[in-house]
């Protein structure tokens, strides 16, 4: 044996290459600008006293960050009510009967409307500093994301393969170990899927939610929400277009920084990936993986993981056996029974609050009328989503049977519907002054200005999924015209169709909020319906009745959910499915 | 105490019922007596949905027993026992895992040190040969590589008792036998520390090549009905005469009546029987291969099994629709075509949905009953949920529903009733109703 130099200390994974080289800026300056965001949010603040907004563009970027933040700040919030919300629903069957049913008036409540009621709530919380303010704005963008993600990963824990649950329970894993090794990971595509689309959804809520009426003073939070408003008000059509670029490039940052990634890591999560399904990638995930020192201070967290996870393990047993674990936390029977009893009377009791709270300050008259201002909401977002199938069904379909053009086209109707549309709103009120029209008819398109691409995107998405065979089978079976579309494409697509359809019709109830009540500098143009009823309500500070508007759309929304909706899904899942 | 006489799993008089919705008990195992001793591999062979699989599970101590005993080397089993490990007809591999993680996860459980996890785990990779695959996720792999992480996670455990639900049933002819072949060599030379294997199958010529002890399982409600010593030395010729004939022989005791003793005419079905999972056009195909040459209406059954080239388990079920329907008979390991059998393969198409309609409603209560309801009402027409809650009496909400749908098929290749998917409805054939109709005005008038 030959003696040797001792091997230096530095572990050779710990030299950077040269992809740790391109990102190491990257990350230092991320970090940097979180923790200056970060402290800005944290400022002394008393209501009333102005915050200093300016329209210059140079401050833009600045206005990005806070925005960007508070949607960060709202999507970890999101998470972690997801968890406990899903872990809770699905464990627990006393607390599922309430919980569901709770998520899914919660979805359809118009957040836009409530986002008055909690404000208050939150400066009580935090006096004297802008983080109060800051927590409202967060939580309405909190409430426009969480609820899809917490159904998602509920469902997937209901949905847990048994052949994996009894691999668990056969090698010993506590309930512990099974959540963090087994249900969560079951879970992960599913969530990530859904926070991207709730980040999606998110950037209206973030434009929307910066101007915060508190008892007849508006709050402006530096952001692009603000500076919009600001643009509105003094009519200043360059800055609206600053501010369209700074959104675009927050978008992007985002898709690039955070969802490209995620998605692309999440890929290992699912079971199996079709044929010919391609798989996401992203420059950022690959340069991380790659990146030598990255490599290997990614240990350092996945060694605590593994160390948390592991946790809490089985109590050693004396006996050979070890019982699984339970998989759900079921209560004796008398206490399932009080549980039942309890929450009878506490719906009943609410019923009664609410039906008092209204009657008494807004009067039986007034609630057919709100009725009926729902009546005409409905009718426009019947209307308007009719007439964007028209449009966008074919367009959806030339695409989506083009894969070189779908590819570019379908990321640029999901670009369009992340973007808030309702900054375009300044344009079609100066349209309708100048050309004088029927308000009522014309700012209507203003509801599914943003929502309208989740149809073309779906669509697209659906046509490209046909399968080769079938489009050759009707090519030669001489399929053409109006029986092509009927027989053949129309039924392949229904499916992803409904899902669109479904999605653009929801946030179209949202949007009517800000859509059917619009201004610009002084001008301001209201339309008949819900949404104008529900943001004059707000604008006042008047809660019964923002209670009793957020009621009957909530009524609304769950009735067309229920009548039209449900079925339409059990219709494309049960005959329409192309497999 | 661990005396010398003491079996690895002991099954004294196992009960197993599930509640159906309608609250009712359905008995899925029936005093199961069941021993295995040290040193032995044991076969249970049974058609799908015989209730094997559940009490593989009840040995795995997953589920509880509702009767009887379960003793592991003398102890009552309460649970998962720590030297009994499992392998899953469908690999159960967590995808978001590496190779090396799934085999690692049990010892990770069991608070091995992370040296020693690695090197066990190391060691057992090697032996299945699964060596350089360490870092691979399952997706990547191929069934017959996923199924041998499958058998390296429950192998790195060191069991005693290796349990195999179906292991090979879901990989390709080759892939099984090469995978078999290969567990038997660790077996035989002693290269692992498992003391007995219990191998569920519904394949007979699998069992029979890797089994000291096959038992025949038969269902409602499940228990051992025969058991068959395989007294050869391995490795085994599947081609040899000895070979041919034990295979023979399980052949004879699956598809043995067990139920009308007495032999002859078929016996009396309830409302809950479980109709076999196989088509019309299925049995009029096997009718016909058994009449033609070289079997020209007698077959042996492991013949007909390798000339039809269908799995044991579609087989049996198309026995099973064959006996009932009257159309054909099983005796000795051989399958014959009866009178009606014989009259069917002779007829044209319009002939033989005729006489399939006639022993369908002879033979099978849910098809004749199904028909009665439908004669009975004004309109011809009755949802599917009364007739599935009817089944739920005797069934599992998932067994009803396939039950009622081969009810649904078959009457409808027998043109006694149609269904409407949309619907859910069951009603007459549209011709039928016409003729009741015209006979209703004829005799007004």
């Amino acid at each position: 044996m030959r003696w040797s130099l001792p091997k230096v200390a530095v572990s050779t994974e710990l030299k950077p290459n040269s992809w740790d080289l391109a990102l190491i800026p990257v990350v230092f300056a991320l970090l940097a600008l979180l923790a200056y965001g970060a402290g800005q949010m944290v400022t002394p603040y008393d209501v009333g006293a102005p915050l200093p907004l300016s329209l210059d563009p140079v401050n833009l970027p600045y206005y990005l960050l806070r925005s960007a933040l508070r949607m960060a700040a709202a999507l970890m919030a999101s998470l972690v009510f997801t968890l406990a919300f899903a872990i809770a629903a699905a464990k627990v069957p006393a607390l599922e009967k309430v919980l569901i049913p709770i998520l899914d008036i919660l979805q359809s409540i118009p957040i836009l409307g409530f986002l008055s009621i909690t404000v208050a709530g939150f400066i009580a919380l935090f006096p004297g500093n802008l983080l109060g303010v800051e927590c409202a704005a967060i939580f309405a963008i909190f409430t426009s994301q969480a609820w899809n993600m917490a159904f998602s990963l509920y469902s997937s824990l209901k949905t847990v393969p048994n052949d994996l649950i009894e691999a668990s329970n056969v090698f010993h894993l506590s309930s512990w170990q099974r959540f963090w090794r087994l249900e969560l990971p079951w879970g992960v595509p599913g969530l990530v899927w859904n926070m991207m689309i709730s980040v999606s959804g998110g950037w209206f809520f973030v434009v929307a939610s910066e101007a915060i009426t508190v008892s007849g003073q508006t709050i402006m939070l530096p952001g692009v929400g603000s500076y919009i408003a600001l643009a509105i008000a003094a009519r200043d059509l360059a800055a609206i277009g600053w501010a369209i670029l700074a959104v675009l490039g927050g978008i992007v940052v985002y898709d690039q920084l955070v969802f490209r990634p995620l998605v692309a890591w999440t890929a290992k999560y699912k079971t199996d990936s079709a044929l010919g399904e391609q798989q996401p990638e992203s420059w950022v995930l690959t340069m991380l993986q790659r990146g030598r020192l990255f490599r290997a201070l990614a240990r350092l967290p996945g060694a605590a993981w593994a160390g948390f996870t592991g946790l809490l393990r089985r109590r050693e047993a004396r006996s050979d056996f070890l019982p699984p674990p339970a998989r759900r936390l079921i209560l004796p029977a008398w206490a399932e029974r009080a549980w039942d009893a309890l929450l009878l009377a506490a719906a009943l009791a609410a019923v009664v609050q609410v039906a008092l709270f209204v009657h008494a300050s807004v009067g039986l008259g007034e609630i057919w009328q709100v009725l009926l201002y729902g009546l005409a909401t409905s009718v426009r977002v019947v209307v308007l989503i009719a007439l964007a199938s028209l449009v966008w069904v074919p367009v959806g379909v030339w695409i989506g049977q083009r894969p070189m053009v779908a590819q570019n086209v379908q990321w640029i109707a999901q670009f369009l519907a992340a973007f808030p549309a309702n900054l375009m709103f300044p344009v079609a009120v100066m349209l309708i002054v100048r050309f004088d029209l029927n308000v009522d008819v014309w700012t209507s398109p203003l509801m599914i200005l943003g929502t309208q691409w989740y149809i073309l995107f779906n669509v697209i998405g659906g046509a490209s999924a046909i399968p080769r065979d079938m489009k050759d089978a009707s090519d030669n079976l001489g399929l053409t015209g109006w029986m092509r579309w009927r027989r053949f494409i129309l039924p392949a697509i229904f499916p992803s169709y409904v899902t669109g359809a479904f999605n653009a019709a929801g946030g179209s109830w949202n949007a009517a909020i800000v859509s059917e009540l619009v201004s610009w500098g002084d001008t301001t143009l209201r339309a008949t319906g819900l949404g104008s009823y529900i943001a004059k309500a707000t604008g006042e500070g008047d809660f019964p009745r923002i209670a009793l508007g957020i009621a009957v759309m909530c009524l609304f929304v769950m009735g067309f959910n229920r009548y039209l909706w449900r079925p339409l899904h059990t219709l494309a899942a049960e005959r329409l499915r192309l497999d | 105490m661990v005396s010398p006489s003491t079996a690895l799993l002991d099954l004294r008089g196992v009960r197993k019922t599930f509640r159906t919705p309608e609250r009712h008990e359905r008995t899925v195992l029936e005093g199961v007596d069941f021993r295995l001793e040290e040193g032995e591999i044991v076969a249970l062979l049974g058609k799908s949905g015989s209730g094997k699989s559940t009490l593989l599970r009840i040995m795995a101590g997953l589920i509880p027993a509702n009767g009887g005993e379960v003793l592991y080397r003398g102890a009552r089993m309460t649970g998962p026992a720590r030297g009994i490990a499992m392998v899953f007809q469908s690999f159960a591999l967590f995808p978001w895992l590496t190779v090396q993680e799934n085999v690692e996860l049990g010892l990770e459980a069991a608070r091995i040190p992370r040296a020693e996890r690695e090197e066990r785990a190391a060691e057992v990779i090697e032996l299945i040969g699964l060596g350089g695959y360490e870092g691979a996720y399952p997706k990547e792999l191929s069934g017959g590589m996923r199924q041998r992480v499958g058998f390296a996670r429950a192998l790195v455990m060191r069991p005693d008792i290796l349990l195999l639900d179906e292991p090979f049933s879901a990989l390709d002819v080759l892939t099984s036998e090469t995978l078999r072949e290969d567990l038997i060599d660790l077996w035989e030379e002693s290269k692992i520390p498992t003391k007995g294997i219990l191998l569920v199958s519904h394949n007979i010529e699998e069992a029979v090549s890797i089994a000291d002890r096959v038992l025949v399982f038969s269902s409602d409600p499940g228990r051992v009905r025969a058991e068959i010593r395989v007294g050869l030395a391995r490795p085994r010729d599947v081609e040899s005469p000895a070979f041919r004939q034990i295979v023979d022989e399980v052949y004879t005791l699956m598809t043995a009546n067990v139920r009308g003793g007495a032999g002859g005419a078929a016996d009396q079905l309830t409302l809950g029987y479980r109709l076999p999972d196989t088509t019309p056009g299925k049995m009029a195909g096997l009718l016909e291969t058994i009449a033609e040459p070289p079997f020209s209406g007698r077959a042996d059954l492991p013949q007909l099994a390798e000339e039809t080239e269908l799995e044991d388990d579609a087989l049996f079920h198309l026995f099973e629709g064959l006996r009932v329907l009257g159309l054909a008979r099983i005796a000795a390991g051989d399958i014959f075509l009866t009178h009606a059998g014989r009259a069917f393969v002779e007829a044209e198409d319009a002939g033989r949905k005729e006489m399939f309609a006639e022993a369908l409603l002879r033979g099978i209560p849910l098809a004749a009953h199904i028909k009665r309801v439908l004669d009975e009402r004004k309109d011809h027409r009755a949802p599917e949920d009364r007739f599935l809650q009817e089944l739920q009496d005797y069934l599992t909400d998932h067994e009803a529903e396939r039950v009622l749908e081969t009810a649904i098929t078959w009457g409808r290749y027998a043109e006694i009733y149609d269904y409407d998917y949309n619907s859910g409805v069951l009603m007459l054939p549209e011709e039928v109703v016409e003729e009741l109709e015209a006979e209703d005005q004829a005799e007004a008038e």
